[in-house]
């Protein structure tokens, strides 16, 4: 066998190959949109990303200096309001992501799978909020503990998520959820670039779904 | 929905007119846009922290409440004592039909109340306390009768309990050891004591509050001032916070459920009713969500943005071109 034809059997070069089709760095980084690319709702997306980005490094800073900090110094709080005004908002642009994609359509022409990744996005983020509410260390936390354990346990999921142990929680939030989350917004992202934004509704030989 | 064969964007976008723009132009005026906001946001407005309650503060606070609570829960009858899976054995749990996720797991986080919230305490307290350790005994030698009898009269005296000097005061009665114990036991907990006894794990660091915040939920000073701060379910609790802050918002869908009927209703429909209404709105809101998940697969939910003119606002300039060259 040649040096060209092991090549071919090449697994990196298949890899290769493959991203080049799928996610040409054209695509990827794009300079140029179809002209309806206009509305103001197609900048819910990316403002929801800045968002994120808000909320991890405030929250990183939040992790670095640990849990005390936030209650005992001005500097904390300022941190603490940072980080909850951050995720505040980020909610509120997804929301309106969300919604802006649905009266879109955008799943039409094959971004099913987007859609539904992007749900998911979703309720994890809602996961990693209310992870985030139990870890505050004040009285709401306390009570939205108390009373969000009934939830938990009915539904079976207590048994191994126990809101009120502050430990769990703690670690969920500042390590297993946001990476969750940070990965699904990039497969999102990769997946929304290497189909591009989708079509009009109704435009000639248009899917209905 | 047929599978599509993958299309390069030169191929979707064929015939399209294209225009320029720029990625990262836009995403670094996101990033710095949603900056200053959430600087200027966090700077004026700050953020929710009203300090946690403690045992001893509730002790302090209430401690007729704190007496009730504790003797409740040598009576068995507390929330906690009762709970059932995944804390004990002692209650069902909700269960709608045949469905019991609550019986799936075991008792997998145990906790004993009448134990681990007074007695064990009181144990360790006991340590050179002569009167204590001497009711302690009292109490352990007596059978389940004279303690319930005990329990029954000392729980209807604090009814027309009175407080003096932070102490719990009842009318002279048979009530065994329990006024010495309750005593100790609301001066421990006055004193901070209970607060770390509560939370002792048998290693030096902790980091779980299960037992410390299932004793406070048993009792009515943690969730009066949950109702005085419209935290409790009945209020929309769940997305609501303390002082004028947004809350869990996105909550808004679960809390409402818990608003309405059947899950208001002691008789409800189709066995769902208030008295399982957190396994209810758990299965509903499961639902609900996969079936935003699946909104390309499901007719109607998926024609409904075609029916509704909101995406001829979207795409405003598209429908305009469209009616001009036709």
């Amino acid at each position: 066998m040649s040096e060209l034809d092991a090549a071919e059997g090449s697994w990196t070069l298949r890899v290769r190959r493959w991203v080049d089709r799928v996610l040409p760095m054209d695509n990827l980084l794009p300079h140029r949109q179809p002209y309806y690319v206009g509305s103001w709702v197609y900048v819910f997306g990316v403002i929801t990303i800045a968002a994120l980005a808000w909320v991890v490094v405030s929250g990183v800073v939040l992790s670095f200096m640990g849990p005390q900090w936030w209650h005992a110094s001005s500097l904390g709080r300022f941190f603490n309001s940072l980080h909850f005004w951050s995720v505040q908002l980020f909610f509120i642009f997804m929301v309106l992501h969300l919604w802006g994609q649905y009266f879109m359509a955008g799943w039409r022409d094959g971004r099913a799978a987007t859609w539904m990744i992007g749900v998911v996005i979703f309720g994890t983020s809602i996961l990693t909020a209310f992870t985030g509410y139990l870890s505050q260390q004040n009285f709401d936390s306390q009570f939205i503990a108390i009373n969000a354990k009934d939830a938990m346990n009915a539904g079976g999921i207590g048994a191994f998520f126990n809101v009120l142990n502050f430990g769990q929680m703690y670690g969920l939030h500042v390590m297993l959820l946001p990476i969750g989350v940070t990965f699904l917004v990039v497969v999102h992202i990769v997946m929304v670039r290497a189909r591009g934004v989708v079509k009009p509704i109704g435009r000639e030989g248009g899917s209905p779904s | 929905m047929k599978a599509k064969a993958h299309i390069t964007q030169e191929e979707y976008y064929r015939g399209v007119r294209m225009r320029p723009y720029d990625l990262v132009k836009e995403l670094a005026y996101a990033l710095a846009g949603f900056g200053v906001l959430a600087l200027v946001l966090a700077a004026v407005l700050s953020s929710p922290d009203v300090p946690p309650v403690t045992i001893a503060g509730w002790a302090q606070s209430d401690p007729v409440d704190f007496v009730t609570t504790a003797t409740s829960e040598l009576q068995g009858s507390t929330i906690s004592a009762g709970y059932g899976n995944p804390y004990n054995t002692n209650g069902d749990g909700q269960s709608w039909g045949p469905i019991a996720p609550v019986k799936w797991f075991g008792t997998r986080i145990p906790v004993d109340s009448a134990n681990s919230f007074v007695l064990q305490p009181l144990k360790t307290a006991s340590f050179g306390n002569a009167e204590l350790g001497t009711a302690l005994s009292q109490w352990d030698s007596a059978n389940g009768d004279q303690q319930t009898a005990w329990l029954k009269a000392y729980s209807d005296a604090l009814g027309k309990a009175t407080v003096t000097d932070g102490k719990v005061s009842v009318a002279d009665g048979q009530y065994g050891p329990l006024p010495v114990m309750m005593n100790n036991l609301l001066g421990i907990a006055q004193a901070g004591g209970l607060d770390g006894l509560l939370t002792v794990s048998g290693r030096f660091y902790q980091t779980d509050y299960t037992q410390a915040l299932l004793f406070m939920g048993d009792g009515g000073y943690l969730s009066g001032l949950a109702h005085d701060a419209n935290l409790t379910g009945s209020q929309w609790g769940m997305m609501n916070e303390t002082g004028s802050y947004p809350g869990q918002t996105w909550l808004w869908l679960y809390t409402a459920w818990y608003q309405v009927f059947p899950f208001t209703s002691n008789d409800g429909i189709l066995g769902l009713n208030a008295g399982n209404a957190d396994l209810g709105i758990v299965i509903l809101m499961t639902a609900l969500t996969v079936a935003l998940a699946l909104v390309p697969l499901i007719p109607v939910l998926r024609d409904i943005p075609r029916w509704v003119p909101i995406h001829r606002l979207i795409w405003k300039e598209y429908y305009s071109a469209k009616k001009r060259s036709t």
